[in-house]
């Protein structure tokens, strides 16, 4: 072994600096505890149990229940629909901000609030609105157009909502990816006498492939994993994620669960390695070139106007979706009484909002510096450090993206309920705020480490290792140069952690007890209830509560941010 | 400065894996140096050679794989870079982009522990040195290039490090500055009389600003002496190839008296000083610099113009000698009689000027 030496050495300078081995080992336990562990109880659970060993009889019993296989193949299809919609939807929104001459700019603007807004919204919403507009008494199909009949319950509506929730972010990513063809391979291909049509379906529809399969596989795991929308809007038309749910709250069946949960990340497992190890590749390879200049925008009327005519028309159907909420709040009684009243204001504060507002923002607001703080310090060892744990840390921080709420939600209960293994070590987490609080990291943790390394990567490794060799040590060296260079993604990831936290739901609906309200589980329990107006005053609230943070973070962003000139220095 | 340490590498070698094939190879192979403490060593070498490697190896961002690296009388294997006594100028200077100038060059003590009056006169001594008095308040965005430059010498000179290294420090800077910041690097290098290690692939800087060369290839050490040594008599064509430009003609030892050596090119004989023992029938290489050959149209060796280009403080010629094309530089050429293309001429050079391998 030639390496050898070098091997040794490398152990001991990484073992002789007193933050990195400290903290690695701290990020590897966290991780192997609140990720790996969880789910791996769930697997062992399903096909292990102490008085009948080794034996598959968890899935034969599942595969025998019809709500199962129903939920499985609803699943599918709803993924498989959502994908195709979103993803069609999305290259529209993009091919028309790249390439359409776009001249009024309050059109611009509203392509950009749509853009945004899905993205940052508390989940239900949609659903919501959707009940509100086209519900058995919708402001549409009943005051309207007088259906009485009109159902929204069901694949349908799930669809819609999830398409019109998802598609912004197909559209932000195939956006990127626009942007950076070369718009002289177009030119070429123009000037060789092809027509506007063919140039689309001959040059950059192929350009553009790999990018479209990631960004359908992306919306079909966000579908398959969603939880909020199918349970409200779904009807009877139950998903796997909802099944497992219900199977946990009304059939008591904590194993039938865990083996449904285990089919469900199987799922979203294999989809999530086929994008991130396969299609990700493919579509950077493609596309790695910069646009050398400014593409030439159509300007052909027979184009611009029919294509910003129809994105035009969704982008002010989804505002008008987010508009009846806080009216929902505000009518006496949607589809018969539409007097003006702050009743259901009234009623969320006296029952009990003022604690849901309380427990929801504490909870996020705790959990969001440590979420931005682990990311950082995961992201930083990813980028800047090398040693053996490495690729485990970056694999299950971004394995977490594939786990949907529910399954770890699951996972939570198998493995912490009775301590960890059963032992009974650390009962006392189960149930208590640490461990909501935890979800909410891991749920966040992802986003935040993809931010923290593309950040890092563009600044300058000898930057870090000038504070190194002057004398400073890994944590030093993090603390005084590598954080204040990517402050704005630690500010981003402050606000995202707190954002995704205060509107999550999936995972925490299984895990929080009655000492704690949360805002989201209230929507759900009064929605369910039927009491619209006070499910809408909630979500008012918390569309509020989201909007002023993101515009906190933007205000701090421009005020703070330097980091424009740590980009420029390599 | 006192504390200037000498650098030893003891059959330092690095090897790599290469990521595709999964193959070894050697990035450095046992290389062994002793610089003196305050001297000046330039590491030289074309891309890919391993001399940015070794420097990195000096200053504990890599480790070696085998061989130990010592500073001074200490064996630094296991230090971890913050813990050796050396100071890095980067290639892209690598000025922290959130400190202002003062608070760059302040890093290192502040890590130290100094007091706060003794930061603030050793920072402003420094700066007064590299030529940057007053401008502490400026963010490193707001500088030039060649300012950063000096910002980044002036930071690493601070902490008084044992040993200084550049890493290709101006190969970021345009041709000019380039040429004026060697001339600053070299000045405040021996005043303060510190030991440098200094990385580049530009030849003519590291003639211009070393005491010693270096030249390196394929992870090993090529040659090792002064910039004069190394250019006048290079130990391999290589060497001769890379510091300038160069022409080899190729003949046969007749005989050798007295350390010049007489050899027969292209049925001409012409003598050449030789400082190694050779035998009458060798075949071997003469070494001719392009500036140490006179064209005229008498002279040792008759060929033809191929080539003659005006190119202001020259004339080039190129000039065939049996099947070997020579490159002559004859310098001030206005009142010189300029050859065309086609001319029958010779060329001719004096003993001394020539090396012979």
């Amino acid at each position: 072994m030639i390496r050898a030496q070098s091997a040794r050495l490398n152990r001991k300078k990484l073992w002789g600096d007193p933050f990195v081995m400290p903290t690695v080992i701290v990020v590897l336990l966290f991780l192997v505890l609140f990720i790996l562990y969880p789910l791996a109880t769930l697997l062992v659970d399903s096909v292990y149990s102490a008085d009948a060993g080794l034996t598959l009889s968890v899935f034969r019993r599942i595969l025998d229940l019809k709500r199962f296989r129903s939920a499985f193949s609803n699943t599918l299809w709803l993924g498989l629909i959502t994908g195709f919609g979103s993803t069609l939807l999305g290259l529209l929104f993009a091919y028309v901000d790249c390439y359409v001459e776009i001249k009024s700019k309050p059109v611009r603007r509203l392509f950009g609030v749509v853009s945004m807004l899905p993205v940052v919204s508390p989940p239900f919403v949609l659903s919501l609105s959707m009940m509100l507009l086209f519900g058995r008494t919708g402001l549409i199909t009943r005051t309207l157009l007088q259906i009485y009949d009109s159902n929204i319950y069901g694949l349908h509506g799930i669809a819609i909502v999830q398409t019109l929730t998802f598609f912004p972010v197909c559209y932000l990513m195939l956006k990127g990816l626009l942007k950076n063809i070369d718009p002289s391979l177009e030119e070429a291909s123009r000037n060789m006498g092809a027509s506007r049509f063919k140039v689309f379906t001959t040059v950059t529809l192929p350009l553009l492939l790999p990018g479209l399969g990631n960004a359908f596989l992306v919306t079909f795991i966000e579908s398959v994993a969603d939880f909020a929308n199918p349970m409200l809007i779904g009807g009877s038309y139950d998903t796997l994620a909802t099944t497992i749910y219900l199977q946990v709250t009304g059939a008591y069946d904590k194993v039938g669960a865990a083996g449904m949960a285990v089919v469900l990340l199987c799922l979203t497992l294999v989809l999530f390695l086929v994008q991130k190890y396969y299609l990700e590749v493919r579509t950077v390879a493609t596309l790695s070139g910069k646009a050398s200049r400014p593409r030439v925008a159509i300007a052909d009327k027979s184009v611009t106007v029919p294509l910003i005519l129809f994105c035009s028309m969704v982008s002010l159907f989804v505002i008008l979706m987010y508009i009846s909420i806080p009216f929902g709040a505000l009518f006496n009684l949607w589809g018969r009484d539409y007097s003006l009243t702050l009743k259901h204001f009234e009623y969320m504060f006296k029952y009990s909002g003022f604690k849901a507002f309380r427990d929801s923002f504490v909870l996020s607001l705790i959990a969001s510096p440590i979420t931005a703080l682990l990311s950082m310090i995961i992201s930083y060892f990813v980028v800047k450090k090398r040693f053996r744990a490495k690729a485990f840390i970056e694999f299950v921080s971004m394995l977490a993206m594939a786990v949907p709420g529910t399954v770890l939600g699951i996972g939570y209960i198998r493995g912490f309920s009775s301590g960890i293994l059963g032992t009974g070590f650390l009962q006392g987490l189960y149930g208590s705020a640490a461990i909501l609080i935890i979800v909410f990291v891991v749920r966040s943790l992802p986003i935040g480490t993809r931010s923290g390394i593309s950040a890092l990567r563009q600044i300058d490794s000898s930057i870090e290792e000038s504070a190194y060799d002057l004398g400073a040590n890994s944590g030093k060296v993090f603390l005084s140069v590598t954080l204040p260079l990517i402050k704005d993604s630690f500010f981003s990831g402050l606000v995202t952690t707190f954002v995704r936290s205060i509107t999550a739901i999936s995972a925490i609906i299984l895990l929080v007890t009655p000492q704690f309200l949360l805002i989201t589980t209230q929507i759900n329990e009064f929605a369910e209830k039927g009491k619209n107006g006070v499910a809408c005053a909630y979500a008012t609230m918390l569309i509020a509560i989201v909007y002023a943070s993101i515009s906190f973070m933007n205000l701090c962003i421009k005020r703070f941010g330097i980091s424009k000139s740590a980009k420029g220095g390599g | 400065m006192a504390r200037s340490k000498g650098v030893r590498l003891e059959h330092i070698s690095k090897v790599y894996v290469d990521p595709q094939t999964e193959k070894k190879f050697y990035a450095v192979r046992d290389v062994s140096l002793d610089i003196a403490p305050g001297s000046f060593v330039t590491l030289l070498g074309p891309s890919g050679c391993g001399k940015t490697t070794t420097l990195r190896m000096i200053a504990g961002f890599e480790s070696p794989d085998e061989g130990e690296i010592y500073l001074g009388e200490e064996p630094i294997n296991e230090l971890t870079p913050n813990k050796r006594d050396t100071a890095m100028v980067f290639q892209s200077y690598a000025l922290f982009p959130h400190y202002n100038v003062f608070d760059n060059v302040a890093y290192g003590l502040k890590l130290r522990k100094r007091p706060k009056q003794e930061i603030k006169e050793r920072v402003a001594a420094i700066l007064d040195l590299v030529e940057m008095a007053g401008m502490e308040e400026r963010m490193t965005n707001q500088l030039s290039g060649g300012q950063q430059q000096r910002v980044a010498l002036a930071r690493a000179l601070v902490v008084e490090p044992g040993v200084l290294l550049f890493d290709e420090p101006l190969s970021n800077l345009d041709a000019k500055l380039r040429v004026s910041m060697r001339t600053e690097i070299r000045r405040i290098q021996q005043k303060l009389t510190i030991t440098a290690v200094y990385v580049t692939h530009d030849q003519s800087e590291a003639m211009s600003i070393s005491d010693q060369i270096i030249i390196m290839n394929g992870g090993e050490i090529a040659q090792m002496g002064s910039p004069m040594n190394i250019y006048y008599q290079p130990s391999s064509e290589f060497v001769a190839d890379f510091i300038g430009e160069v022409n080899f003609l190729g003949g046969i030892c007749q005989s050798v008296e007295e350390g010049v050596c007489s050899v027969l090119v292209n049925g001409r004989t012409v003598a050449v000083d030789t400082r190694t023992p050779r035998k009458a029938g060798e075949a071997c290489t003469i070494v001719l610099r392009p500036e140490a050959i006179q064209i005229a149209e008498q002279g040792q060796l008759p060929c033809k113009v191929e080539l003659s280009c005006f190119m202001g403080s020259y004339q080039n010629y190129h000039v065939r000698v049996g099947d070997t094309l020579v490159k002559i530089t004859d310098n001030c050429p206005v009142n010189k009689k300029i050859f065309a293309v086609g001319d029958a001429v010779c060329i001719s050079f004096a003993k001394e000027c020539a090396h012979l391998l």
